[in-house]
């Protein structure tokens, strides 16, 4: 059955739970107990680092005027390439750091204080170089790398296209092989690249021919383009709502000779090597998030602890702290999440955690926008104004459920990717149905009456072995009841459509939120569990976050589950849809005016 | 000449950070609160690192008193550019009541130790405010001393050092070896870059205990409270010159 299949592994069975399995049918997979640890060495260095990084932002990074000007001052810009900001993730041999994902990601915390200069960065090495990194050839790696580690050189990242966004498959730049083979033509144009006026190196999608069996066929490929090739215009300064000190311009490409020996991994593969830069970079929006809320609580309590009104002052009344609560949870499970997934890719092997990095990437989007939001409503009429930064980072942060793929795709890719597993695991067990396999059936069956009935589920998480703390149970119980709901709930609907589930997004949205919200569960359960046990400062305080984190999440999860039933009178999608397809048919609101008379 | 600067630094208190006092009064809380290099010492590590970038000196040695934790500080005197480091451990009791009286003997001893040119220091730390170690450093090597330092210049084997002083600067010039405390206008520090402080990792730090030095730790100097500074109460705004001595009077100040 689905939901309820335990990765029974040798050893500690507990402590090397299978989430892939517990959660199945996702393919969450990864030991998330313990919680990873950094090692002694790489902890010093982490103190070590986050100092001068700080420091620099304390103190000669001016926000505001950032803001203002629309750029980043050249001497900010020395400044972050001389601190080496500009390649944490090179490997020190080609002159970057060759820091972790978790260091990185703990970097990422402190450069998150100015939205333009986080982009900027991440434009230039998650993204703009990254495809160097992870496919490139040794040659390409010696020849670019230690420039652009140093910053000397800027990069930028050219997928996206007038008419191709989420739909990356569809772009139409093209690349033609020249007659003598040693050099391709790129043609076309890029909107909305970071960095674009600024790089030296860009990595360009393009469609190249590619023949296979003797079969013609149009695949996109990845190249290294140098703006010293010649051809490579950028246009204006896309004037925007936030991050305007980072560059956004589009770039257009007349006939720019590339060596064929800048083609990034196989000619054809391009659009996987896409998928995995901007698989890998995602995770880090966790604790950039996190780190910002964190700093917004302490300008915000400031203000909440002093200023008065009927008497008192705001922070005694409760719509004030529910909204710190709020911060503080979210701040909590944005850190505990981006550091779980960073800890599960930062193990050897190259685990794929696109799935988890994906789900981080929502969350944080979405919690941190809310969060700026009510932290600017704790300052009312202040929080408006431009005197205060409230504003900026409300304005920085509504950039975050749009780029790096919009909210909507990554929802679509975490909910079909799970739905993939479950549906290959219950495309065998139909299999063994039409053997006249009967008791596959009866099992099926008899367990789902099991589960109708609330039996209690146990995966091992609580009691006497357990890896979740006893003061953690109550949540961890929750946990074990939404995941059985869950497989269930799944099973049901792979039935109930099968492969014409793609096209149910308001379905598969519902499921990608239970699932961003199992995750998270789980993130907070491990993360709590180890404080607990290593005494950290104020381990009773995130005991408290995460029970009420997953008691909310508990009962978020059953209602979308109940909505995901069969004929569930809690599900309005058909309605939605009726309304939508009226409106959008007059591309107008179309009831008559509450006043209009038809007498 | 050996060529050889030691450079003290010492771990206090971040400069930022909102001071609390314990609820038994004995100290302030540091359990958790952010700590870094003392802002005067840094001061005197980039005076060091730059006499060795004009080639006046061989190497920078820093050295830092205290327990596991002083290793940070020490690293971050290196990723500034010191040679080495040499970490004195001090832990405890000891810790508590260490104080510029013995710290200036482990000075004194390691000076004699490594066969320091000059011992560059800041002029004082700003949690403890003693604006001692140098002085007495000084005293007991029996070596000249350019304390309140906003210039320091070498020609030949003397030190030509421009100090701050009530009345505006004043210039002196000793002789070598000397001892320097650094004040707030001496230089900017540089920031430790990261792909420095990644270097750093592979220069040595030495392990040192006091006794080694044949330094008795023994303190003098007896903590008995520490209470908060009086909280500032709101002025008033008089009108007239007599408003002003009426409200004196009132007050008891006259």
């Amino acid at each position: 059955m689905l939901g309820a299949v335990i990765c029974e592994q040798s050893g500690s069975a507990a402590s090397k739970l299978c989430v892939k399995h517990m959660v199945t049918p996702v393919v969450l997979q990864a030991e998330v107990f313990p919680y990873p640890e950094v090692g002694n060495e790489e902890a010093e260095e982490i103190q070590q680092l986050v100092a001068p990084v700080e420091k620099f932002f304390a103190e000669e990074v001016d926000s505001a005027r950032i803001d203002q000007e629309a750029k980043i001052p050249p001497e900010t810009m020395n400044g972050l390439k001389e601190l080496g900001l500009f390649g944490m993730q090179v490997p020190e041999e080609y002159g970057g750091l060759g820091l972790s994902n978790t260091v990185y990601a703990r970097l990422a915390e402190i450069t998150a204080l100015d939205g333009s200069i986080a982009v900027t960065l991440a434009a230039h090495q998650a993204i703009g170089l990254k495809g160097i990194l992870i496919a490139g050839n040794e040659a390409q790696k010696n020849k670019y790398l230690p420039k652009l580690a140093s910053g000397e050189h800027i990069a930028a990242f050219c997928l996206t296209e007038p008419g191709s966004g989420s739909d990356a498959a569809s772009i139409q730049t093209r690349a033609t092989l020249s007659e003598d083979g040693t050099h391709y033509l790129i043609n076309g144009s890029k909107i909305w690249i970071s960095n674009g006026a600024t790089a030296d190196i860009m990595t360009v999608f393009a469609r190249t021919e590619v023949v296979k069996d003797g079969v013609k066929a149009d695949k996109i490929s990845a190249f290294i383009v140098e703006r010293a090739f010649g051809g490579v215009s950028s246009g204006k300064p896309e004037d925007k709502l936030g991050i305007r000190g980072s560059n956004t311009c589009e770039v257009a490409f007349d006939n720019v000779p590339v060596p064929v020996e800048n083609v990034i991994g196989e000619v054809g593969g391009g659009f996987k090597v896409a998928m995995n830069i901007l698989n890998s970079g995602r995770f880090s929006m966790g604790s950039s998030s996190a780190g910002m809320i964190k700093k917004l609580i302490e300008l915000t309590s400031e203000y909440a602890a002093t200023r008065k009104q009927f008497n008192r002052s705001l922070s005694e009344f409760g719509m004030i702290q529910e909204k710190f609560a709020l911060m503080a949870v979210n701040a909590f499970v944005m850190e505990s999440m981006a550091y779980l997934t960073a800890g599960m890719m930062d193990r050897p092997g190259l685990p794929d955690c696109s799935v988890e990095a994906a789900i981080v990437k929502i969350f944080s989007s979405e919690g941190g926008w809310i969060c700026v939001s009510e932290a600017l409503q704790v300052l009312g009429g202040l929080g408006y104004t431009k005197n205060y930064p409230f504003e900026r980072y409300v304005r920085d942060c509504r950039i975050l459920p749009i780029f790096e793929g919009t909210n909507e795709i990554l929802r679509m890719y975490i909910a079909l990717t799970g739905m993939q597993h479950a549906g290959k695991i219950l495309t065998g067990k139909i299999k063994e149905l039409k053997k006249g396999n009967i008791g596959v059936a009866f099992g099926m069956a008899g367990k789902r009456l099991k589960s109708a009935f609330g039996s209690s589920v146990d995966f091992g998480l609580t009691g006497k072995d357990g890896v979740v703390h006893p003061s953690l149970e109550e949540s961890a119980k929750k946990f074990e009841q939404n995941v059985a709901f869950f497989g269930t709930t799944v099973e049901s609907l792979l039935y109930r459509y099968g492969k014409s589930m793609v096209d149910e997004q308001l379905i598969l949205k519902r499921v990608a939120d239970v699932l961003i919200n199992l995750y998270a569960m789980t993130a907070v359960l491990s993360r709590s569990s180890r404080s607990i046990s290593i005494g950290a400062r104020n381990h009773d305080h995130e005991v408290l976050l995460a029970n009420t984190f997953c008691s909310d999440a508990y009962f978020k999860n059953n209602y979308l589950m109940t909505q995901l039933q069969k004929h569930s009178p809690e599900n309005n999608d058909a309605n939605i849809k009726k309304i939508a397809k009226e409106v959008l048919e007059n591309r107008a609101y179309i009831c008559s005016h509450p006043l209009e008379r038809t007498f | 000449m050996s060529g050889r600067v030691l450079v003290g630094v010492k771990r206090v208190i971040d400069y930022a950070v909102k001071i609390r006092v314990k609820p038994d009064n004995s100290g302030v809380v540091t359990d958790g609160v952010k700590h870094s290099m003392n802002p005067f010492c840094e001061i005197a590590v980039e005076e060091a690192v730059k006499l060795k970038e004009k080639k006046l000196i061989k190497e920078v040695v820093a050295v830092s008193c205290g327990p596991q934790q002083a290793q940070e500080t020490i690293r971050t005197a290196l990723a500034m550019g010191a040679d080495r480091g040499i970490h004195v451990q001090v832990t405890g009791k000891d810790y508590e009541t260490l104080g510029p009286l013995q710290v200036s003997k482990i000075l004194a001893a390691l000076a004699k130790k490594e066969d320091a040119q000059l011992i560059i220091l800041g002029k004082q730390a700003i949690d403890d405010d003693c604006n001692q170690t140098g002085q007495m450093t000084a005293a007991l090597l029996d070596w000249p001393q350019g304390t309140f330092a906003s210039e320091v210049s070498m020609e030949g084997d003397k030190l030509k050092v421009v100090r701050e002083i009530d009345g505006g600067l004043e210039m002196i010039k000793i002789n070598t070896p000397a001892v320097v405390s650094a004040d707030l206008r001496l230089n900017t520090p540089r920031y430790a870059t990261l792909p420095n402080i990644m270097k750093a990792k592979k220069k040595k730090i030495a392990n040192v205990n006091p006794a080694d030095l044949g330094v008795d730790l023994t303190s003098r100097v007896e903590i008995l409270r520490v209470d908060e500074p009086p909280q500032r109460q709101a002025g008033v705004k008089v009108e007239t010159v007599d408003d002003l001595v009426g409200k004196l009077k009132d007050t008891g100040r006259i």
